[in-house]
């Protein structure tokens, strides 16, 4: 399946921080989501901010344009202020993508349980995101981070209790 | 020394003076002569010789008299002389101090020095012979021809008729030189605008021509005048300039003269500003109005001052600072919003345009041109693509 990237990718000017206001926010939002839906095609989770400049993401060598490490940043900041990017170090090289949000993969993960009538059951992390029965779902191969912090985002909400069971974690639905 | 003959001292029309050095002694061969200490001076034809404190006591003989000199250096009470070898008295000559000489060479004696440069301009004279190029206006020879009708008028009363003759000779030659001012000041006045700065006579002289060169065209409605002959007018009308500058010496200092200042500018700058399309830079506008000013200088202080002012005083003009800066002239009715409306035109047609681009296609400064790619880019119709083949401006698609 190959990506299909946004008209704005091949529009110069995208490439280039904006300095008007009104124009730069919708620049932003332009790249926020074009960020988010290329990271949920690749399933990319954590990310390195140089590392990612040179991907084709950031990088159209159909047009010569490059995005600037400092405007990555700002993209980045941006997607952290609407909670779908934290990140791992102080100086901002590397952060974690949530191209959906750990409420949302709870909200999945839940479907599939109650779906499946496993409410009341205990399961462990890695059943979750690697079991068999969990093979064409979405959250499958979800990262244990990312798959813990879904989880006590059901937690928060009643939903689950995530237990310590002797080799590891597990978690139980309600 | 009988080569000598009297003369007021005055320099003829085509001669100028070379150097002059006092406290110099003339000697009549080895003798001293029998003249105080005085000044000598070379010019460009002769060689003159003035008493110290009496001023008509003056003496000269015309530089191609000498067949040679050198310099005799100085030695315990004796200053530095330059020994002055001199052809024989034409038959002609005007009258002298010295009717007889038996030596064929006088000197000079540097009582207070300055031999050396002297003796170098001397010289100099001697190599270039610019009195052969340049005979002076009335040659020595016709006077002395005229004289020798005369009754060989010798001593105070020679002198005297001497000097009255060629007073009235200067009064003459200047009454000529005003008459010859005044008729060229007519033909100026003749012209359409009364305010001229005359930077020069040849310059006055060509306007003249010209504007009736084009003044008979356009009357025989031929229409048909070269586009060098506008050019060259259009230029001299600018540089003609304004009749009565407003400056500090006439309106004092501070506010009054400031606002003074602001009228004149908005008379001054209505046209240029239409012709170049509503707006100039600050620079282009202190170019301008220095050269139409001429003389009196502004400052670019008293200019931005001035500037300034237009609002206040409900002018039709306009100071606009733009964020960059960058300062401009620009007519009120300067409409904005068509600017940037005819920017993004241009910017769509093209599809992308650099401020370099715009600039060319509109005619404008690039400096300008980039500023209304920046006011319409502030607008929100336009976008920046900064790369490392410069800025372009981009149609705004987000």
């Amino acid at each position: 399946m190959s990506f299909e990237w946004p008209w704005q990718y091949n529009f110069p000017p995208f490439f280039t921080l904006q300095p008007n206001v009104d124009t730069r926010q919708k620049q932003l939002a332009a790249w926020c989501s074009l960020v988010l839906s290329y990271c949920r095609h690749r399933k990319l989770y954590t990310v390195d901010v140089l590392e990612v400049q040179e991907s084709p993401v950031f990088n159209n060598k159909k047009i010569e344009r490059k995005l600037s490490v400092e405007a990555i940043q700002v993209v980045f900041e941006e997607l952290r202020k609407k909670g779908n990017l934290e990140w791992m170090d102080k100086n901002k090289t590397r952060c974690l993508i949530m191209w959906r949000r750990p409420e949302e993969w709870g909200k999945l993960i839940y479907q599939w349980v109650s779906k499946n009538g496993m409410v009341n059951s205990v399961f462990t992390l890695y059943e979750l995101s690697n079991g068999e029965d969990t093979e064409n779902e979405e959250f499958h191969g979800l990262e244990d981070w990312m798959l813990l912090r879904s989880l006590q985002a059901l937690h928060a909400e009643g939903k689950a209790e995530v237990i310590t069971l002797d080799d590891g974690k597990g978690v139980k639905f309600f | 020394m009988d080569r000598f003959m009297w003369t007021n001292g005055l320099l003829e029309m085509n001669e100028t003076l070379v150097i002059q050095q006092r406290g110099v002694r003339l000697y009549d061969g080895d003798e001293k002569a029998k003249l105080d200490v005085g000044v000598v001076l070379l010019s460009t034809h002769r060689l003159l010789w003035r008493d110290q404190k009496n001023h008509e006591c003056c003496i000269c003989m015309p530089l191609s008299q000498i067949i040679f000199f050198e310099e005799q250096a100085a030695g315990i009470g004796k200053s530095a002389k330059i020994v002055i070898h001199l052809h024989p008295a034409p038959a002609n000559k005007e009258p002298g101090p010295f009717q007889q000489s038996k030596f064929s060479y006088i000197k000079l004696s540097f009582k207070e020095h300055g031999q050396i440069e002297f003796y170098r301009r001397l010289m100099e004279e001697m190599t270039q012979k610019r009195w052969e190029n340049t005979p002076v206006s009335q040659p020595i020879s016709t006077t002395a021809g005229l004289k020798a009708g005369r009754t060989r008028a010798v001593g105070i009363v020679g002198i005297e008729r001497k000097l009255e003759e060629k007073r009235k000779e200067t009064d003459k030659n200047i009454s000529e030189a005003f008459e010859d001012l005044s008729k060229l000041m007519e033909k100026v006045s003749t012209l359409s605008s009364p305010s001229i700065l005359l930077t020069s006579v040849t310059t006055a002289k060509e306007m003249v021509e010209l504007s009736k060169s084009i003044a008979s065209k356009i009357k025989d409605k031929q229409g048909d005048i070269t586009e060098d002959e506008t050019i060259r007018f259009k230029s001299y009308l600018l540089s003609m300039g304004i009749a009565d500058p407003v400056t500090r010496e006439t309106h004092g200092s501070g506010t009054h003269y400031h606002m003074q200042l602001a009228r004149q500018l908005g008379d001054m700058l209505q046209a240029p500003l239409e012709e170049r399309g509503g707006m100039m830079a600050l620079t282009e506008v202190y170019c301008l109005v220095n050269r139409a000013r001429g003389m009196e200088l502004l400052s670019p202080e008293d200019l931005v001052n001035a500037c300034k002012m237009f609002e206040s005083l409900k002018l039709p003009l306009r100071l606009r600072v733009f964020d960059s800066g960058v300062m401009v002239v620009q007519l009120q009715s300067h409409n904005e919003e068509e600017m940037i409306a005819s920017a993004l035109d241009n910017v769509s047609e093209k599809g992308s345009l650099t401020a370099e681009e715009f600039a060319k296609l509109l005619g404008l400064s690039v400096l300008l041109a980039k500023e209304r790619l920046l006011l319409a880019e502030k607008m929100g119709h336009l976008c920046r693509d900064d790369s490392v083949e410069g800025l372009r401006f981009y149609p705004n698609l987000f």
